[in-house]
């Protein structure tokens, strides 16, 4: 079981402590994290990671495993620089990610958990996302990409193939690398969150519909800061 | 609805309620807290059932006990539950109205599709399985399930079968996941070498093993095919490396063993047991016998002083496996791996089957043993063993691991036939100090500490690795500490795994420092030293044979005890020990903790053995016997089973071998056998019946299991004594048994209490160390011999440093460091330690660590310490 | 048309930066939690209790009456747990609220903390929506900075600390026990109950696990009052929550409306179905909720209504699917989600949904059998209320209501296997047969 230069043990045993330091008393909280931290170093959840992680929180090596083979993010192969992951579950599917799927297996020539040969891209059918209002949905890296149809996605597959920067719907000004993201997961801010929007279009289709109706809760109509009173507007069921 | 009773399973005194209920129209009362599955089976009632276990924590992962459930509302109205409930989580509660397969269509109905769900991915490998025959999935299928399956579609399949370790193999798709195997680990053990990997319906039971998980670079499966000729397994296993292949440093207690040796547990075998499938067999049984073939005879273990009940499976005159007894006094349903798998070496090939003589040859030298008849031997030996009683003496060295009948004989012998107090049985380490300690706290004090009451006490360790040295003991208190009624302290170099899993508070000591620390216990200025005396007034302190190592600590043992009013217990290590104590093969005990010094002692001792007086002259202790002989000074010696290399000096024992007449009485050839003038052959366990004593002096009898015409050792030494001239009395089991029961309890005085006062510690100085050392609970000894795949389980040999020593020689973790006295050196990788400063742990005996012949010294002792120079040389 | 939306926590989704402090303070944010600092804790639970409102993460469960399940404090730690884990197909509610507007959810979760006695909150969010994690990271490094969390919560004495964690992929962890488990560093494997949560959560501590939309439906009544949110939704159902439509219909997405509502109102809303086209089936909540048809247009969207018409209104999650969809090839899909996440801990959940997928794929491909159907529909009885948790009765929901309702197309499929062209139900142009919906394996 290969292990760590003493440079990256050093880098994640610092790393690791300030993980651990936020369970206070209950450091086994800390394994999740943990293990995305060690995808941020590896790639994917190394032996020598599962090694460090046992170490770390003074657990077997079986105990680890057995948590970092019930996750599906945590990978077993080096991940791809970008893990594109079509939703093909009931809805996206059905709106086209079969489609966007069948087509970029193609594409790309490679199946579910493949990796190109470039070391680009590692492709994954991914269950619902919470984006069926942006069906059909892909993620890369675990960023937003709505909206899709096969065209856009083989655009984008050759864009992240080419090393062009990619720019998701909904999130960061463009997608970082597996390992970034993995870093963040571990509970690493990286300075983007003030990137991209609020909001895309179908999360404020009620909200934009009410304005132009002028529909509110009740007591809010004309007040900014909201009802005074309980003023009932419209907004109770008249039974029939 | 709700009484109280005094209920029988609760500690004794409290008032548990009871509920009264009704199961398929029986109304049944039981205590509070009781499973509906429990109270089912207290009235005949069968729930099939997987993931229960009794001393399991409730699951209800396989959903197989389901039963439909009414229950009152506030009204008293029965308000049926809506779905059917799992019985084994469930605990019965007043006017709960259950109905079970039995009386219910929707029971029935649940348990058959649960039943045929367990085997849609099942194989149906019944008669190429371990288990067929004896399996509760088979039987419930025939009872609980449907004659056909619907299931038409494709079976998960894996490869088979994994090594999980050397010793404990897996076929995972027989596996029906119910996790009795990893509750174990976790919730017995404590060590769980294996867990639940993957997820749903590719979840498995495993260990981490990258080729298995499918890891990047994990290499091959570990699949085990087969053993070699000495039953070592053979694998295309990257996981399990030999020695030589090991990672080139230790990579934590984590993940491989801190030696870099794969993780293995010494309880691992009880998964093989509870496993309700064949997915976990043992390498050694599996294929060699079917349950419906095998006879089976309850029997007690012969590995240590816990006494374990077990099973012994045999057919035709050979045992095929062990299993655990259901003894809920001592090991409930547990073993430690030794008491498992450890007995091939009853029948060992250097097993001794006739008597055997040494003819001197021309030039008056010793020749070669030749076969000779049993009456031809005795006659020699009892030629020889005269000539020496009646001229300078004769030694008794019964040895440690005897029943209670033939420690007896022992006893008798030497005091009657042989006319002496020299005898001995402690083959190991021992002292004077020791042996007051003994007569004074041990012999004659019938039962005070139990095993229960180890799950319900503060417990000071003293002396003692409750892991490797005290197997079920471990269980025992880890169970009390899980349940909050427990507190561990232990006196001792470093924290192991064994003491961090019953959260002990370690209170170190450096080797030769104990009396010290006992001495301090209360000290207000150290917290741990405070909470330990104010725990323990009340509490239990157990103490380890090899305190005897220890000048002053077995008195400063009984300082502590009396000073917090704490009850005490010894535990040794070998299975007779604590017998023999009480039986008299002690140079200054008699049977009964009677004082050979006392003459009223010996006065009435010689009256039931019918016998005009008792030797009065003190004996000596084995060293001193030992000594004698290599000296002249005694002229003979008995010895039982002795192995040379478990003695304090090896070299001096066989040198006085060598010098004395030495009459062996053996189950295998040993060194003893090398230099025995007569050899007369005795039966190992399975082939007699007896009696082991247990550390608490609770007697664990046992039938004879296998037919034999191998002799118990009293037998023999009835034999010897008549040729000798004295009827022993002892020529059967009854005649011992009434001798025994006849000896009225001793109401004299008891020996002295040990006033010894500690010396300095030793100061090691430049380049050297104190030794600690103890047995690893597997290693390199006899009883563990011909069990290849017991021995792959065993913790790697390591030279434990502490850190202040690593720094002081220049080694860090895996670099090979050398342990030397005058006599030899010990080389193996080092594992740095926290350990008091100038301290160096090594196991006793284990394979390239043979601490006694090697060093000569014991724990305690000054040894060199130095980085090794040749580069991974291991002795 | 009866019924209108009501925004009240997507009000100021559209606002600029709307996921910053100090945008949520310029809408009025906080100013609930300074109301409630200066309230009774138990008077906020009373609150809460008085308003009625049920647990939005698909059980609905009366939130103040879990709240007043903790035990009474006896010195050691209490928590609350956010359930932001979000995974059930369909639903994708909570993902856009704490994107646009987390410090929503933040000040629900100061609020509850300091209601129930809680000083270490924690906020499990799925691992696999990665911005939503930065911008919960944020907000919580905000209020930490601002005072809002800390030693001294906005110069109450009130002492609260926030831990947002990530997931990493798994469905069965937003069940709530399973949840704690994954928090603690465990297999996300539902635990057994009793001990509730309540009792024995988070570190065998008292907790109390809510859903994010819970949560952030906290403020607002704190702040208008239990009285206001009673005033819209029905008598048992009260307030108002999200309605999520998905699928073939004009406008897909977020709906903020009284429960109550129906799905013809709220398609009214969403321009219809997808042009040309006709609504099929539908879920009320999710795909562990049985399936609906045009029937069911007028079931008022609320827990008694959709209970009594033989469904579960679960997390509002509307995924609508019109007539160019194959119901077999839908169910299909949702039985290997199934699956897929199934924990492996119980029998009939992880070896049923095994036996159900082949099943559904042998029908899907045209090499089903009569007996397959009735096979189907027993050992969905065999999982339904046989399982560990309610994860495997999910799983049989939608495959006992689609063959109730569908049988006929189910019995089509039996010779010759689909037919349906994909390509007509996706929302572009493609060539069928170079991608057919198939019969996947998902994940695997
Ligand atoms: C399989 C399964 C998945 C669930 N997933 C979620 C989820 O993603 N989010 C959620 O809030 N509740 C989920 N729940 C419900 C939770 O168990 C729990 O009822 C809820 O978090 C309680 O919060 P609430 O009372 O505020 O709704 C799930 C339940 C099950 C059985
Ligand atoms: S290996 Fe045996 S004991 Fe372990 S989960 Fe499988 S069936 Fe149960
Ligand atoms: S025996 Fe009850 S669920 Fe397994």
């Amino acid at each position: 079981m290969a292990s760590y230069d003493a440079q990256t043990l050093a880098r994640l045993e610092a790393d690791a402590a300030q993980v651990v330091a936020r369970y206070p008393e209950h450091p086994r909280s800390a394994l999740l994290p943990l293990l995305h931290l060690v995808q941020s170093v590896d790639g994917y959840v190394s032996p020598a990671g599962i090694g460090f992680c046992a170490q770390t929180l003074g657990l077997s090596t079986a105990e680890v495993s057995a948590v970092a083979t019930f996750y599906t993010q945590y990978k077993r192969h080096p991940n791809g620089t970008y893990t594109v992951g079509v939703c093909t579950n009931t809805l996206c599917a059905v709106m086209g990610g079969d489609a966007i799927w069948a087509e970029l297996t193609e594409h790309l020539g490679i199946g579910n958990d493949e990796t190109t040969e470039d070391g680009a891209v590692t492709l994954e059918r991914v269950e619902c996302n919470a984006a069926c209002d942006y069906a059909p949905v892909i993620m890369v890296n675990w960023e937003f990409f709505d909206n899709q149809t096969p065209s856009s996605a083989t655009a984008l597959v050759d864009a992240l193939r080419a090393g062009e920067p990619v720019h998701p719907t909904r999130g960061a000004d463009r997608v970082v690398s597996f390992r970034e993201t993995e870093r963040v997961l571990a509970g690493f801010a990286d300075g983007h969150a003030n990137e991209g929007p609020g909001a895309g279009e179908p999360t404020l289709v009620g909200l934009r519909l009410a304005a132009e109706k002028r529909w509110t809760a009740p007591g809010e109509a004309g007040e900014p800061d909201g009802p005074a009173g309980a003023r009932k507007r419209g907004a109770k069921r008249e039974e029939a | 609805m709700t009484s109280t009773t005094t209920s029988g399973s609760a500690a004794a005194g409290t008032v548990v309620p009871e509920v009264t209920f009704i199961i398929d129209d029986v109304e049944v009362s039981v205590p509070k807290g009781t499973l509906v599955i429990r109270a089912a089976e207290q009235i005949g009632i069968q729930i099939p059932r997987f993931c229960d276990h009794p001393l399991l924590k409730p699951a209800g992962a396989c959903r197989q006990c389901l039963v439909e459930v009414a229950m009152p509302d506030r009204e008293g109205n029965l308000r049926p539950m809506p779905k059917p409930q799992a019985s084994c989580t469930l605990e019965a509660s007043p006017g709960m109205v259950v109905h079970t397969q039995r009386t219910s269509a929707v029971a029935d109905k649940a348990q058959h599709g649960v039943m045929e769900l367990l085997l849609i991915n099942h194989p149906l490998d019944c008669p190429t399985c371990d288990k067929g025959g004896e399996c509760p999935l088979q039987n419930q299928a025939m009872s609980n399930g449907r004659a056909t399956s619907r299931f038409v579609d494709v079976k998960r399949t894996f490869a088979k079968p994994l090594a999980i370790s050397t010793e404990i193999l897996l076929d995972r798709e027989r596996c029906i996941l119910c996790q009795r195997c990893t509750r174990f680990s976790n919730e017995i053990a404590g060590d769980q070498f294996i867990d639940l990997q993957m997820r749903g319906a590719r979840q498995q039971i495993g260990r981490f093993d990258p080729a298995v998980l499918g890891f990047d670079g994990g290499g091959e499966l570990p699949l085990f095919v087969g053993a070699d000729e000495d039953g070592n397994p053979l694998t295309r296993a990257e996981g399990m490396r030999t020695a030589a292949e090991a990672p080139e440093r230790p990579v934590g207690p984590a993940a491989l063993d801190e030696s870099g040796h794969p993780f293995a547990s010494y309880f691992s075998g009880n998964t093989v047991q509870i496993c309700p499938v064949g997915a976990l067999t043992g390498a050694s049984y599996r294929f060699r016998s079917r349950p419906f073939d095998l006879r089976s005879t309850p029997s007690v273990a012969e590995h240590d002083s816990n006494g374990s009940a077990i099973r012994i499976d045999h057919r035709r005159g050979v045992v095929m496996r062990r299993l655990a007894g259901d003894d809920p006094v001592v090991n409930e349903e547990w073993l430690t791996d030794k008491d498992r798998f450890a007995f091939t070496w009853q029948t060992a090939p250097d097993r001794l089957a006739t008597p055997l003589l040494r003819d001197l040859g021309e030039d008056g030298a010793p020749g070669e043993l030749r076969e000779a008849s049993w009456a031809e031997a005795l006659t020699v030996a009892a030629e020889g063993l005269a000539a020496a009683r009646d001229g300078a003496g004769v030694g008794v060295l019964p040895g440690g691991r005897l029943t209670v009948e033939d420690a007896y004989a022992y006893a008798k012998l030497a005091r009657t036939a042989l006319g002496t107090n020299d005898v001995d049985h402690r083959a190991r380490p021992h002292s004077a100090e020791e042996a007051s300690f003994l007569g004074h706290a041990v012999a004659g004090h019938g039962i005070d500490v139990t095993f229960a009451d180890l799950e319900r006490s503060a417990v000071l360790l003293v002396g003692l690795e409750p892991e490797d040295e005290g197997g079920v003991i471990f269980l025992r208190l880890r169970k009390g500490v899980l349940a909050g009624r427990t507190r561990v302290f232990s006196v001792a170099p470093f924290a192991s795994r064994g003491l961090a899993r019953v959260s002990a508070t370690l209170l170190p000591a450096a080797p030769g420092t104990e009396p010290e620390v006992l001495d301090a216990i209360g000290d207000a200025s150290d917290p741990d030293l405070a909470a330990a005396a104010e725990a323990l007034n009340g509490g239990v302190v157990l103490v380890g044979e090899r305190l005897a190592t220890v000048p002053g600590a077995l008195s400063a043992v009984l300082r502590l005890a009396r000073r917090l009013g704490a009850r005490l217990a010894w535990v040794p290590r070998r299975a007779g020990e604590r017998g023999s104590v009480e039986v008299g093969t002690l140079p200054g005990l008699l049977p009964g903790g009677r004082p050979v010094s006392d003459g009223a002692a010996r006065t009435e001792l010689a009256a039931v053995w019918g016998v005009e007086k008792l030797p009065s002259t003190p004996g000596r202790d084995l060293t001193g016997i030992l000594t004698a002989a290599a000296a002249g000074d005694l002229r003979a010696l008995v010895v039982g089973g002795v192995d040379p290399a478990d003695l304090p000096d090896p070299d001096l024992a066989l040198r006085a071998l060598d010098r004395a007449f030495v009459v062996s009485l053996e189950v295998r050839a040993s060194a003893v056998t090398e230099r025995a003038d007569v050899v007369l052959p005795v039966a190992p366990p399975a082939e007699k019946p007896g009696t082991f004593w247990t550390w608490e002096a609770r007697p664990r009898p046992f039938a004879q299991a296998l037919t034999s015409t191998a002799l118990p050792d009293h037998r023999v030494l009835h034999a010897l004594a008549g040729r000798l001239g004295t009827d022993l009395g002892l020529g059967s089991l009854t005649e011992v048994h009434t001798e025994l029961g006849g000896l009225a309890a001793w109401s004299g005085a008891r020996a002295e209490a040990p006033h010894v006062a500690y010396p300095e510690p030793p100061a090691p100085g430049e380049g050297q160390a104190v030794l600690a050392t103890w047995h690893t609970l597997l290693d390199a000894g006899r009883c563990q011999d011909g069990e290849g795949f017991l021995a792959g389980t065993a913790p790697r040999p390591v030279a434990r440093v502490s850190a202040e020593l690593a720094a002081r020689i220049g080694v860090g973790d895996g670099d090979p460091v050398t342990v030397s006295t005058e006599h030899g050196g010990i080389t193996l990788p080092a594992v740095v330690t926290a350990m008091p400063d100038g301290v160096v742990w090594l196991p006793v005996a284990s394979p390239g660590s043979a601490v006694r012949t090697t060093l000569r010294v014991d724990a305690g002792a000054v040894v060199g310490v130095a980085a090794a120079t040749t580069d991974g040389e291991q002795a | 048309m009866a019924t209108t939306l009501t925004p009240v926590l997507s009000k100021h989704w559209d606002a600029k930066s709307s996921w910053t402090l100090d945008a949520y303070r310029a809408t009025g944010g906080y100013q609930a939690l300074t109301t409630a600092l200066a309230t009774d804790p138990a008077d906020l639970i009373t609150a809460v209790k008085e308003s009625g409102l049920r647990g939005r993460g698909g059980a609905g469960f009366p939130t103040g009456m879990k709240w007043g399940f903790l035990p009474a404090p006896d010195g050691g730690p209490r928590y609350l747990v956010v359930n932001a884990d979000e995974s059930e197909p369909g639903t994708c509610k909570d993902i856009p609220l704490m994107m646009a507007t987390p410090h929503e959810l933040l000040e629900g979760v100061i609020i509850t903390s300091y209601a129930i006695g809680c000083h270490h909150a924690f906020i499990y969010l799925r691992g696999e929506v990665v911005h939503v994690y930065r911008r919960l990271l944020q907000a919580v490094q905000e209020a930490y900075d601002a005072g809002l969390l800390g030693q001294d919560v906005a110069g109450s004495g009130f002492q609260l600390d926030v831990t947002v964690h990530a997931g990493a992929g798994a469905y069965i962890c937003g069940e709530e026990t399973a949840l704690l488990d994954s928090l603690e560093g465990r297999r996300g494997q539902p635990r057994l109950k009793p001990p509730f949560p309540a009792v024995e959560g988070l570190y065998s501590r008292p907790t109390v696990v809510n859903n994010v939309e819970s949560i952030a439906s906290v403020p607002s009544i704190v702040r208008y009052g239990a009285d206001w949110f009673r005033s819209m939704g029905t008598e048992r159902s009260t307030g108002f929550g999200l309605f999520s439509l998905s699928g073939h219909v004009q406008r897909p997405g977020q709906y903020e409306a009284p429960l109550g509502i129906t799905l013809r109102e709220l398609l009214d809303m969403a321009g219809g179905i997808r042009e040309g086209h006709e609504l099929k089936f539908w879920t009320p909540g999710g795909s562990s909720t049985p399936l609906f048809t045009a029937e069911h247009l007028d079931v008022p969207l609320d827990y008694e209504s959709v209970g009594a018409a033989g469904s579960m209104l679960g997390t509002r999650a509307l995924q609508i699917f019109d007539d160019s969809v194959c119901v077999v090839r839908a169910i299909t899909r949702w039985a290997e989600f199934y699956k897929h996440e199934s924990c492996g801990k119980c029998t009939p959940c992880r070896e049923g949904t095994y036996w159900l997928v082949q099943v559904l794929q042998r029908i899907e491909a045209g090499k089903g059998t009569h007996e397959d159907l009735d096979t189907l529909m027993d050992v969905c009885d065999n999982i339904l209320g046989r399982a560990f948790c309610a994860l495997g009765d999910g799983a049989t929901s939608t495959i006992t209501s689609g063959l109730k309702l569908f049988r006929e197309e189910f019995e089509a499929h039996l010779n010759g296997g689909c037919p349906f062209d994909p390509a007509a139900a996706a929302l572009f142009e493609y060539a069928s047969g170079s991608a057919t919906g198939g019969a996947g394996t998902v994940g695997a």
